[in-house]
């Protein structure tokens, strides 16, 4: 190996060089390529599988709003509960285990193994709704295969007595009776979910923003009011229980809102255990079932018959001889009680008088003020399954229908549609729409019937509880109170059964500035008394008592003990 | 020339490392937030749990119930109850 003495100058070829260079810019002109496919035309595989993996969209829950009465007491409120839930192929615990885990969720370890084993689904429900204690409690004991997720319950702390108002949802927090199911809309909230960055930990260390909001449940505030609503049902109870009735009804209406503070029925149930439930228990008699109102009605024929200037308060009527024959059928007064005023027919409530009132009347007019009355018609409360009744056209009416319409047999109304149509009196002749949720603006009334009609018709209400009358039970201390009886033959089996009745009274009260509105209903009194003044009048004067002082009313008359009627001093109804 | 360089560098790295801090802080920052909603989550559950617990107790029937058994409460006789009315109203 030798070497030149001296460097001589080498002169490489330029093509190496060149190549050199050449080689560079190839190079880099793939790596530009690469990254230009890489960030531009591929971006968004890449940006989708990058977020993959360190991105996740979580729910975000909505909870279902509560119900509250008007003085904000829940009546309502979902919780969270956990449900456990098992995939039985991998679930695996040594015996003792299972022994613990059944005892923990109330089960029988043997029905519990045999859920497990004979389920071929892989998701399996063990138990739902437990309190979270509990959950934690079966979470502790580690066993594979057993999971838990996370739902809410609905409590009902009112229990039976606010039951048939308020109503109950399913397991799936869907609303099936009341004003759960009224309002199901408003109350269910919409869940949502977003997107965050988690860290390996499973932080959430970055929002990215959420993708649908979730929205709460609206809170509900009804017009109800918890304490009438207690001492009404309360009060109704002792009712049916006293007279051993079938079942009962009774409603409370602010006459100057039409707002609803009590409605309660009875037979009731606890919203809260609802194991065994019966259709009887679960009825809102006083939203869902028409009945023949009978003589509550009378009030009606007379204020129609006053409106069109057929009558004044004191036109005689002749009732006697206590019957009155049209067509092959007889209307019959208990009582037969002579020549009555237009006002001791209500008074009194003879059923020959009204007839014979109703039979001066053209039908058309008569219906019409029947159909202003709402009586036919939806109530349009809102309320699931509220009955329209029945009022039948006025060109089919022959005359004997008339007449008996006239002391409300041959057409049906629910109570809330008859308690309704007496804010006509109290508001001195506006029809009121009803409300279920708590009014705070002035409430427009419909015009029915003129202001003196009104009046007179609530003079004469306050006679019908005076000594006398057909309720003097239904008297207050300190109030100057006014309302109708009504007792009515039940119907079965298209005629009129014997001995079943339904008793009901509708009042208000204070009669000088009327607050109240309540109406009562009590189905097959069995007990030996039946007439509405007996049965149902003191519902109605306990719970009007009761609730005037709740709100706080003036009284208007002086106080002075109520004597109570002896055996035989009040006017027997007929119907 | 050179000293630009090293200042620019310097410069460089301090916002490079300012950007790591603030970042770190924005994610230390964000998961107390979540925290905190976690935590106003639980205490809204028992705020509704504690709801229900005073309805349960404040029943009407139980406070009656209460006030005449073991407090020998009893209403009023209505006349000895005088309304006043506000001159404000109607």
């Amino acid at each position: 190996m030798s070497y030149p003495s001296a460097p001589a100058m080498v002169r490489l070829p330029l093509w190496r060089a060149r190549f050199v260079l050449g080689a560079l810019i190839a190079a880099f002109a793939l790596l530009v390529g690469r990254s230009f496919y890489l960030q531009a035309v591929n971006t968004s595989f890449l940006q989708m599988k990058g977020e993959s993996r360190y991105s996740r969209v979580i729910d975000v829950p909505a909870t279902r709003g509560r119900i509250l009465d008007r003085n904000g007491e829940a009546l309502a409120i979902s919780t969270p509960v956990k449900s456990v839930w098992a995939i039985p192929e991998d679930v695996s615990a040594e015996p003792g285990q299972f022994a613990r885990l059944a005892k923990l969720l109330v089960m029988d370890e043997s029905e519990l193994q045999k859920k497990l084993a004979g389920a071929e689904r892989d998701f399996l429900y063990l138990k739902r709704q437990i309190p979270p204690e509990i959950a934690d409690q079966v979470a502790a004991l580690g066993i594979p295969g057993i999971y838990q997720n996370r739902e809410y319950r609905r409590y009902y702390p009112g229990g039976e007595v606010m039951t048939h108002l308020v109503g109950f949802t399913g397991v799936e927090d869907s609303g099936q009776e009341g004003i759960e199911l009224a309002f199901q809309k408003a109350l269910t909230g919409s869940a949502g979910s977003r997107r965050v960055i988690k860290d390996r930990l499973g932080r959430i260390v970055e929002d990215g923003g959420s993708i649908r909001v979730a929205q709460d449940g609206r809170d509900l505030t009804l017009a109800l009011d918890g304490k009438i609503q207690s001492l009404a049902f309360i009060a109704l109870k002792a009712a049916v229980e006293q007279h051993r009735a079938k079942a009962g009804a009774i409603i409370v209406l602010d006459a100057r809102s039409g707002e609803l503070l009590a409605l309660a029925n009875l037979p009731s149930y606890n919203p809260n255990n609802r194991g065994r439930l019966s259709g009887a228990q679960l009825r809102n008699r006083a939203m869902t079932d028409s009945f023949e109102p009978g003589s509550t009605l009378k009030p009606f024929t007379v204020a129609a018959a006053l409106e069109l200037g057929k009558v004044t308060p004191s036109t005689l009527v002749q009732t006697s001889p206590g019957r009155l024959t049209i067509a092959n059928y007889t209307i019959h007064d208990a009582h037969p009680a002579g020549t009555l005023t237009v006002a001791q027919v209500i008074q009194k409530s003879s059923n020959v008088g009204a007839a014979k009132l109703a039979l001066a009347l053209p039908r058309e007019d008569m219906w019409a003020l029947f159909h202003e009355l709402g009586f036919g018609l939806p109530p349009a409360i809102g309320f699931p399954g509220e009955a329209t009744g029945r009022l039948r056209a006025w060109k089919r009416w022959r005359p004997i229908e008339q007449a008996t319409m006239a002391y409300g047999h041959g057409i049906s109304v629910s109570l809330v549609q008859l308690a309704r149509a007496y804010t006509v009196f109290a508001r001195d002749g506006e029809l009121l729409p009803l409300s279920l949720l708590k009014v705070d603006r002035p409430v427009v009334g419909k015009r029915v019937i003129s202001a003196a009609t009104a009046r007179a018709v609530r003079e004469m209400l306050e006679l019908a509880v005076q000594p006398g009358g057909t309720a003097p039970r239904a008297r207050i201390m300190g109030y100057r109170v006014g309302g109708k009886t009504g007792t009515a033959h039940k119907q079965e089996n298209r005629s009129y059964a014997a001995h079943k009745y339904l008793s009901a009274f509708v009042g208000l009260a204070p009669v000088s500035d009327p607050r109240l509105v309540i109406a009562v209903m009590i189905d097959e009194p069995s007990a030996g008394q039946y007439y509405g003044g007996a049965v149902a009048a003191p519902v109605f004067a306990w719970v009007m008592q009761g609730a005037l002082r709740r709100l706080g009313v003036p009284p208007d008359a002086p106080m002075q003990p109520v004597e109570l009627p002896g055996e035989g001093d009040e006017a027997k109804e007929s119907t | 020339m050179a000293k630009l360089n090293l200042v620019l560098l310097a410069v460089l790295l301090a916002c490079a490392l300012g950007l790591v801090t603030s970042q770190h802080h924005a994610r230390k920052g964000f998961s107390e937030l979540e925290r905190e909603l976690a935590r106003s989550r639980e205490l809204d559950v028992e705020y509704g749990q504690l709801q229900l617990e005073a309805s349960t107790w404040g029943l009407h029937a139980r406070v009656e119930r209460v006030a005449g058994a073991s407090l020998g409460m009893r209403a009023p006789d209505p006349r000895r109850v005088r309304v006043v009315e506000r001159k404000a109203d109607r």
